[in-house]
């Protein structure tokens, strides 16, 4: 079965009779059940996206489809509230919660005609590069299912990549909507922060979170960015910069000025299939006409522990909500109140919850908080200004979104450093607040998807998806 | 950094969270190891530097104060593990002292 792999092609199709929404949501269904191995999905909206397609249904009856992205149909992160619907962010701490709300993410596309078809697995609370901690058990990479398909949004990026909903939506603290995308073979963005509202979002690291889309187009993800991004009243630290017609932009032809980590590309821990990747894109871009040169960033080895310590730190505060109290699960007999919050915390939130929730509650703690907490708000400065300094002469940086392509399950399990350093490409942009996105440029000798990262100035989103398109479509 | 059973301790009553024995000797290993990584930082030579808090320029943006998204007692009772038609219900947690 052929799917549709931009929405104006969808759109076609159902403007002319040639589908409907109905059928449309009735083939990602039969598909969701032949790929249940991948177990992108914690919960099929069944239903509820059937009712809607019929909903839509009418409205092309009538001759009158409403909204930009009219007949999409989209899968959402668990960690994105959705009224009267279950969420969970894949933790058991969450279990049964129901949102009494919507994020503004969810409202937007639902104004513009969107089917929300389910809630994606991730690793529990984003924490994580496998989606291995979910509650929910692990996502296996469509490409080969004995491989990890990247996280946290693991299910997001799987569930595109194997056409079980057209497009997704992740969160991106440190990565974790570029790096799986990277993994599956598909675009993920990650925006500037402040650019789509956060509310209806769980937190996680409150100063580096953002919602992105995921999908198979740069075309797509700039339609559902128009949809999403902007000033919301809810969200404090959204925007108001105007939103630009991004899906306007992307016939734009022009030559850049690009500069890439020459440390990031010849470091000798970067898979070698990704290194050639890098070099042939770079030689590419400059037969193309761009200016592409080496520049150096000897804080490159700090960005990591910076990040953890930070994102550590507000996890830990943002973490205090869940006290088996208000919502979700709580431990039976606890005796005390002390003991009742320890003990649904402690069987509630799974292992590298618990670790990285220690980790922020000690760099925050007294005695330690100047030398790990201010340390690590400082020397953000000195990345965040060294990062803007080279995009103030530079277009885009680009570097490949991962040091290596997808790993073995379980592969990586037990050594949490190990882990941390997958983040080392991506995690720059969240530190700095400037987008990033991943497209895929190719695969391994095994077949595995290779997907290559530029970043941008803040707010450049529309500059940014217009040479992605350029370079997509050659 | 060493990692002692009393910082263990600590950290876990100020987090909320409880350990076991087999618990508490993999999260000393994982906590030392991570720790040093955070501890690189102290090479990079941050005097004069003043903390990054916000990354955006426009910070205190506040929306008028009028009530919104207003939501229903039944709705916030909802999701408590244990209420009844008002309350949500915790165990006793203040004792009479005589």
């Amino acid at each position: 079965m052929a799917f549709y792999r931009t929405l104006s092609a969808l759109q076609g199709d159902l403007f002319s009779g040639k589908t409907t929404c109905k059928q449309v949501v009735q083939d990602y269904l039969d598909n969701i059940d032949r790929n249940k191995s991948i177990n992108a999905f914690i919960e099929v909206f069944k239903d509820s996206a059937l009712a809607r397609a019929e909903e839509l249904d009418g409205q092309l009856i009538n001759r009158q489809p409403q909204g930009k992205l009219f007949g999409l149909v989209i899968g959402i992160k668990d960690n994105i509230v959705y009224k009267s619907h279950l969420s969970t962010s894949s933790s058991k701490i969450l279990t049964g919660h129901r949102s009494i709300y919507s994020a503004t993410v969810i409202d937007r596309l639902i104004a513009e005609g969107a089917i929300i078809i389910g809630r994606l697995n991730c690793d529990e609370f984003a924490m994580g590069s496998s989606n291995e901690t979910s509650y929910y058990g692990p996502v296996r990479n469509p490409h080969n299912q004995e491989y990890v398909p990247g996280g946290s949004s693991g299910g997001s990026a799987a569930a595109v990549a194997a056409d079980l909903c057209m497009a997704s939506l992740g969160s991106d603290t440190g990565g974790s909507i570029r790096q799986p995308a990277a993994f599956c073979g598909i675009i993920g963005l990650k925006p500037t922060y402040g650019r789509v509202s956060r509310y209806g979002l769980m937190a996680y690291g409150s100063s580096f979170d953002q919602i992105g889309p995921m999908a198979h187009s740069v075309e797509d993800i700039a339609r559902i960015m128009e949809v999403i991004a902007g000033a919301d009243d809810y969200d404090a630290t959204s925007s108001s910069v105007k939103v630009e017609k991004y899906s306007e932009r992307l016939q734009e032809k022009s030559t850049y000025k690009i500069a890439y980590y020459k440390e990031a590309i010849e470091n000798s821990n970067i898979h070698p299939d990704i290194r050639s990747a890098a070099m042939k894109l770079v030689e590419d871009l400059k037969s193309q006409g761009c200016v592409v040169e080496p520049v150096s960033l000897k804080e490159l080895d700090y960005i990591v522990p910076t990040y953890y310590v930070l994102s550590t730190a507000e996890a830990s505060s943002n973490f205090s909500r869940y006290d088996g109290v208000r919502y979700g699960y709580r431990a039976e007999d606890a005796g005390d109140l002390d003991s009742t919050y320890k003990k649904s915390r402690s069987e509630g939130f799974g292992k590298e919850v618990q670790r990285r929730i220690m980790s922020g509650t000690f760099v925050l703690s007294a005695g330690y908080y100047d030398a790990y907490y201010s340390k690590a708000q400082k020397v953000r400065r000195i990345i965040a200004d060294k990062t803007n300094e080279v995009l103030s002469s530079y277009d885009f940086i680009l570097c490949p979104t991962t040091p290596t392509p997808p790993y073995k399950l379980g592969s990586h399990q037990g050594d949490p450093i190990a882990m941390y350093l997958g983040d080392i490409f991506t995690v720059q942009a969240n530190l700095v607040g400037v987008p990033g996105i991943s497209i895929p440029v190719g695969k391994t000798e095994e077949g595995l998807p290779i997907g290559m990262q530029f970043m941008t100035a803040k707010f450049q989103e529309g500059k940014l998806l217009s040479f992605c398109n350029q370079i997509l479509k050659g | 950094m060493v990692v002692d059973d009393k910082l263990i301790s600590h950290l876990a009553e100020l987090a909320k969270l409880e350990f076991s024995d087999t618990e508490r000797v993999e999260i000393k290993k994982d906590l030392e190891k991570i720790f040093s990584f955070m501890e690189q930082l102290n090479a990079v030579n941050t005097d004069n530097v003043a903390p990054l808090i916000y990354v955006n320029d426009d910070v205190d943006v506040v929306r008028e104060d009028i009530v919104d998204h207003p939501i229903t007692k039944e709705e916030a009772l909802s999701n408590a593990p244990i209420h009844d038609s008002d309350y949500i219900k915790v165990p006793k947690f203040v004792t009479h002292r005589s």
